[in-house]
């Protein structure tokens, strides 16, 4: 990361914790997207996708090959892998997941878990086990913003993840399918006496959340590389998903902003390690505090 | 088709005579297989012992008790550390192992209290947000554990006995399996399996029976670590050499696959599990040279394959290979009355909503 050239000592001091504060949510944003996919499967279909670290790898290389492969310009390409992703999230929900309906929390937690291997074994078939690099067109630039030396890879990522919360917020308020979505995850067996076809709401779902994913995956891709392996980040986007509420779309993006944060600020001022725990730390805590999350509802179950 | 007429039937240790004679029969043979078996096959069963321990602690928690951990590979490398610094620094092999089982039985319990007040998948982020943290620790606690660079362990001695051939090891792994495949069973046909049992029903309608769900939910987290830190501290002892990378998230998964492949609530299925994990990568060696390159140069093959057939388990067959073993038992003892279908449980309504 480029640093300040000259300031006075405490000055500096400042706009390191300031620039660590924006990669800090620059990778929160990240964590984020991935949680708010999974967020959004969990809320619809009641299915814990652990797998969504891998889908976010897969839309990353589906990126790389309709940008580096079949050489289409960076924003058609980019498209086209995250339509790509929403097609391969809904085949995804009708050959594995919707025969699972009814399965225990365990059942269903193997599956996505045999998912994530497998998805990371056939990458591995399909694009090789090396790590590639994808340039976009953010890379190896920086902006300038009052004193604040800033890589425009980072901003790109938390603008889109402003557009991406902006949109999917209107879609979910204002249409129709929106609506029927979140009457779906309210209460399933009322939303089908009332007419909405639980299947078909099931299966965007899982096209809105693969697609959350790629995006995730194709805003990552330049900072991060892209490589077999880096599912594994979704793991931490699961602790951002608890920390929010697990069932509440603000809280994921929440969690992942203070995970992200947190993460980058225990580089700077904790012994090293603390980092690549940190979000795990946070999890325990919450969890051992508060279960529901910092914007959950209790919700009391039948037994 | 076990029937029990009495109360005494339920509460024996082996279901019948002729049960009995056939698992005495088993012993004999796995005792004496040193004596026949090569090196390389003694390698394979001491692993199937050590996945079997882990298995039978795993099944304790999650198939009787309906808890999920994603963390054992934890517990697994707490074991296998606590036993190898002991041994290093001098302390009896049997105090050792002792002490293995018991620091990851207490470490079960503090990962157990919060457990109390999670289920289903809460539980599953926080074991596996645990299983993160004993990483770290163990990477960085570079003086008791030299971090990446890894233990060496010295030959184990058990009264005044080197352990230091295959065969030795075998008969370890052999011991350690028993007693705690003994211990869990006793567990189970007691008061306590019976509290177990109610809680992986209902934990809410169990503790309006009056079961303490907290001490029960403990006990099974405790006994399953411990169990698990035991198969560790033998799995040490196996490779002589341990580091932090052997115990990843992978070797949970792995675990918990084994006892889903085995077949959830059944001892016998543990058992099905762990032989299956040690016997597929072998299969998998003899296939290679079938497949394609592309794919047979696979460095993650294995876990591929295991992430298919657990799929295929889950949705084909929930109760695992023990669903199998129980079929072809009642086969036998059924023959010529077997029908297809008779093991087929009712459908679920909610699963009815969306697939119709």
């Amino acid at each position: 990361m480029i640093r300040a050239i000259w300031r006075p000592a405490c000055s500096i001091v400042l706009i390191e914790f300031l620039q660590q504060l924006v990669s800090g949510a620059a990778a929160g944003c990240v964590y984020a997207m991935v949680a708010l996919g999974f967020v959004l499967i969990f809320k619809a279909t009641g299915i814990v996708n652990f797998a969504q670290g891998e889908l976010m790898m897969v839309g990353a290389f589906f990126g790389l090959t309709c940008v580096d492969i079949f050489h289409l310009p960076y924003w058609i390409g980019a498209i086209l892998a995250v339509a790509a992703m929403a097609v391969f999230g809904m085949l995804l929900n009708r050959v594995l997941l919707r025969p699972l309906a009814g399965q225990s929390t365990l059942a269903i937690i193997m599956v996505t878990l045999g998912m994530s291997i497998l998805l990371r074994a056939s990458a591995s078939v399909i694009w090789g086990p090396e790590t590639v690099a994808f340039d976009s067109p953010f890379s190896r630039k920086s902006v300038t913003l009052a004193g604040l030396v800033l890589s425009q890879e980072h901003v790109a990522i938390i603008v889109a993840t402003s557009l991406l919360v902006a949109g999917l917020f209107g879609f979910f308020r204002f249409t129709r399918i929106g609506i029927a979505m979140q009457a779906t995850s309210e209460n399933q067996l009322a939303a089908y006496y009332m007419g909405i076809p639980v299947r078909s709401i099931h299966a965007l779902t899982w096209g809105i959340g693969a697609a959350t994913a790629g995006i995730a995956g194709i805003m990552l891709a330049p900072v991060a590389f892209v490589h077999v392996n880096m599912g594994y980040l979704g793991l931490k986007a699961f602790p951002a998903a608890v920390l929010g509420g697990f069932g509440s779309i603000p809280g994921a993006i929440v969690g992942g902003l203070i995970i992200g944060i947190a993460e980058s600020l225990a580089v700077l001022y904790l012994p090293e390690g603390f980092n690549n725990v940190a979000a795990y730390i946070l999890l325990l805590l919450v969890l051992t505090l508060r279960p529901e999350g910092l914007f959950g509802v209790h919700t009391a179950r039948r037994v | 088709m076990d029937m029990k007429r009495s109360y005494r039937d339920d509460l024996r240790l082996f279901p019948g005579g002729g049960t009995m004679a056939a698992y005495a029969v088993l012993a004999a043979i796995l005792l004496a297989l040193p004596l026949v078996a090569g090196n390389y096959m003694l390698s394979q069963v001491t692993f199937v012992f050590i996945n079997g321990t882990v298995a039978v602690g795993l099944m304790l928690l999650i198939g009787y008790t309906g808890q999920i951990s994603l963390g054992h590979a934890a517990f697994f490398s707490v074991g296998a550390y606590v036993g190898a610094v002991l041994q290093i620094r001098g302390v009896p092999t049997l105090g050792a192992l002792v002490a293995a089982g018991a620091v990851t039985g207490i470490v079960g319990v503090i990962v157990g209290l919060p457990a109390l007040r999670m289920r289903g998948i809460y539980l599953a982020m926080a074991t596996l947000a645990f299983a993160f943290i004993v990483e770290e620790v163990i990477v960085r606690w570079t003086s008791v554990t030299r971090g990446n660079r890894g233990l060496n362990i010295p030959d184990p001695v058990i009264l005044g006995h080197k352990l230091s051939t295959g065969t030795d090891i075998y008969y370890l792994a052999f011991g350690v399996f028993v007693i705690v495949l003994l211990a869990v069973i006793n567990i189970l046909r007691g008061r306590t399996g019976r509290a177990l049992a109610a809680i992986l029903d209902s934990d809410i309608a169990a503790e309006c029976m009056g079961i303490n769900i907290a001490l029960f939910k403990t006990i099974a987290f405790a006994v399953s670590a411990a169990a698990t830190g035991l198969a560790g501290a033998v799995y040490g002892h196996k490779l002589g050499y341990i580091s932090p990378e052997q115990f990843s998230i992978q070797l949970s998964v792995e675990f918990l696959m084994m006892v889903i492949i085995g077949g959830l609530g059944s001892l016998h299925g543990a058992v099905f599990g762990a032989i299956f994990v040690v016997v597929l990568p072998q299969a998998i060696l003899l296939a290679k040279p079938l497949l394609p390159t592309r794919i047979a140069e696979q460095p993650i093959l294995d876990t591929a394959a295991f992430g298919i057939i657990v799929i295929l388990f889950v949705m084909f067959e929930p109760r695992g290979l023990n669903g199998y073993w129980v079929r072809m038992k009642a086969w036998f003892s059924l023959y010529p009355f077997y029908r297809r279908g008779m093991f087929k449980r009712g459908r679920i309504a909610a699963a009815d909503l969306v697939k119709h």
